[in-house]
């Protein structure tokens, strides 16, 4: 086997045994948007319902606008949570062994983030497996196509959390994260509300809205959970894991972070 | 195998080519609805405020009722010419055709009658005093008991098709708005409006038999308003407009329960079926749109804009 595909399938089964391990994580992690779905969606049933975008043709019940949303928070905490153990394996030392290894850097950031991204794929589809036991469910062939706008949310939002944690030097500083990532990227974004609500209160968080990559992630979940192909969202959230990878391999550059200098 | 799953799909959905046809209140027109694409294909000019809509038997003549020309029109639904318009009385809002396909039995209502109208000889058979607003009609199938609904004296005044004159008046809840009788005549069903209840009673004693509430969760009960309804193949269901809750129930017609509520369009008023009755039309007057459910999954799966305030609905095969 080549030792590409060992550094792949050592570093995915890390994350994935990492994972299992973590059990109160998965609980946690599916704990999150079933507390939106079922608590926070109830009490504004009404709220949407009054006009219909796509990819919906007819209207539909809060719970059933914000599942997607709430699939993309999902990857979003993930993508986090996979910088959170970044920064952990660089403090306890594991990470410079990582990037020690005689492989390109970018490919083993690049294992870090697929194991990152099979992981939140899992919990999503166990949320969507909860939502619909729940009454939301989509078309058949929908949980098929959201596959692959899963992979790509995935990966941009891994490659957010892979870019963070080149820069957060210690653990202490992650609520920092919290406060200043995670929640303005959740809120000015498509996830709670369509954008033509935002447009209504205010034209300028509409358009931060729409500026939001993980509004173009959403919505590329969204459409393909629908059937259905929305490029401009897929074009925006490539180019946005572009720019993150870029950045996060720029910022675990060893000349910059002086890693090689320790090692 | 995917050509022939397709040619076998196209085959089954030609089988049941049709139309539906809404009325556009605030419009003025009649907008038409294909039951295969579910894109509207056709929109034509009626009278004012046209509300009730209905086909004759052989679906070569439209009626609508163009309430503020204080008149029935009369379309050739081929060419969406207004033929003639017939004598109704005034403010005429909703009708129902008698099996013999000949009289139209029309509410008045300002006046507080029911107007029988003659569609060959164009002429006023009788006029009926019934309550103060009548509005929903019904025929039986068998012809020989119409239904008018007052909303103002919320009765449901039943007339002997034979004499023309009324044999019993039964108490409803507040504001009925439609009634309807079973296929095989056995009940008769009312929608009261504000009361919120459906009541239906035995045909034959004219007493009430049940009464069924609704709860849509979520929405404060004011705004549930039993309008319009239809049963399903089989009489087995009943599906029911619920007015400015945005929801249809589906009502089980046997054991009188409400199973299921579907999020439709704003103000439901009235709908229709298709022709195999898998398809069901609602027309939602606030949001001027149709929403189309799926009887067999009970899910709305799409909803078309119409003109503005669409009332009524009336299904007509094309092949």
């Amino acid at each position: 086997m080549s030792p590409y595909l060992i550094s792949l399938r050592a570093i995915v089964g890390r994350e994935a045994l990492r994972f299992i391990h973590q059990r109160e994580r998965f609980i946690a992690a599916l704990v999150r948007p079933l507390v939106w779905l079922l608590v926070f969606a109830a009490g504004f049933r009404a709220a949407l319902g009054l006009s219909i975008i796509p990819p919906y043709q007819t209207y539909i019940a809060y719970e059933t606008y914000i599942v997607p949303g709430l699939c993309g928070m999902i990857m979003l905490f993930n993508g986090m949570q996979s910088s959170l153990s970044l920064v952990y394996d660089r403090e306890m030392g594991s990470m410079k062994l990582l990037l020690t290894a005689p492989l390109p850097r970018w490919w083993l950031l690049f294992c870090k983030l697929a194991g990152a991204t099979a992981i939140s794929i899992l919990q999503v589809y166990a949320f969507l497996a909860i939502a619909a036991l729940y009454g939301i469910d989509m078309p058949p062939l929908g949980y098929i196509t959201v596959l692959p706008a899963l992979a790509v949310a995935g990966l941009m939002l891994g490659a957010l959390g892979l870019l963070l944690s080149s820069f957060i030097k210690q653990l202490e500083n992650f609520a920092g994260v919290m406060n200043f990532v995670i929640f303005p990227m959740f809120f000015l974004s498509s996830a709670l509300y369509p954008l033509w609500k935002m447009a209504e209160s205010s034209k300028l968080l509409h358009d931060i809205c729409a500026l939001n990559p993980f509004t173009h992630a959403v919505e590329l979940i969204r459409f393909a959970l629908y059937v259905q192909f929305n490029a401009a969202a897929l074009g925006w959230t490539l180019l946005a894991a572009a720019v993150f990878v870029a950045a996060a391999l720029w910022g675990y550059n060893p000349s910059r972070t002086g890693m090689s200098r320790r090692g | 195998m995917i050509r022939t799953t397709l040619a076998a799909l196209l085959l089954t959905t030609t089988a049941h080519a049709g139309e539906i046809w809404v009325t556009n209140e605030k419009d003025d027109t009649v907008s038409v609805i294909s039951t295969e694409t579910l894109e509207v294909i056709k929109t034509y000019e009626t009278g004012e405020r046209p509300r009730g809509i209905t086909f004759s038997k052989d679906f070569s003549l439209l009626y609508i009722c163009a309430s503020d020309s204080n008149a029935v029109q009369v379309m050739d639904p081929n060419s969406g010419e207004i033929l003639h318009d017939l004598p109704s009385g005034e403010d005429p809002e909703q009708f129902v055709l008698h099996p013999d396909d000949r009289h139209l039995y029309i509410a008045n209502e300002d006046d507080a009658i029911t107007t029988v109208v003659d569609t060959e000889t164009r002429k006023v058979v009788a006029q009926i005093d019934v309550g103060i607003e009548p509005e929903g009609m019904a025929v039986s199938p068998d012809g020989k008991i119409a239904i008018t609904t007052s909303e103002t004296t919320n009765m449901a005044h039943w007339i002997d098709t034979e004499t023309q004159e009324l044999f019993a008046n039964t108490l409803v809840d507040s504001r009925p708005r439609h009634a309807e009788f079973l296929r095989d005549g056995s009940e008769m069903w009312v929608s009261s409006e504000i009361g919120g209840t459906l009541t239906i009673f035995d045909t034959a004693t004219q007493a009430e038999k049940a009464k069924i509430s609704f709860e849509v969760q979520g929405v404060h009960p004011d705004r549930v308003q039993p309008v319009g309804f239809e049963f399903t193949d089989g009489d087995t269901h009943a599906f029911v407009a619920l007015g400015p809750s945005n929801h249809v129930a589906v009502v089980n017609a046997e054991t009188y329960e409400v199973e299921d509520y579907i999020l439709v369009g704003r103000r439901v008023w009235h709908m229709d079926f298709n022709e195999d009755r898998s398809l069901l039309f609602t027309t939602n007057g606030v949001s001027g749109d149709v929403t189309v459910i799926d009887v067999a999954k009970r899910e709305a799966i799409k909803s078309i804009k119409v003109g503005r305030f669409p009332w009524g609905a009336a299904f007509r095969p094309t092949n």
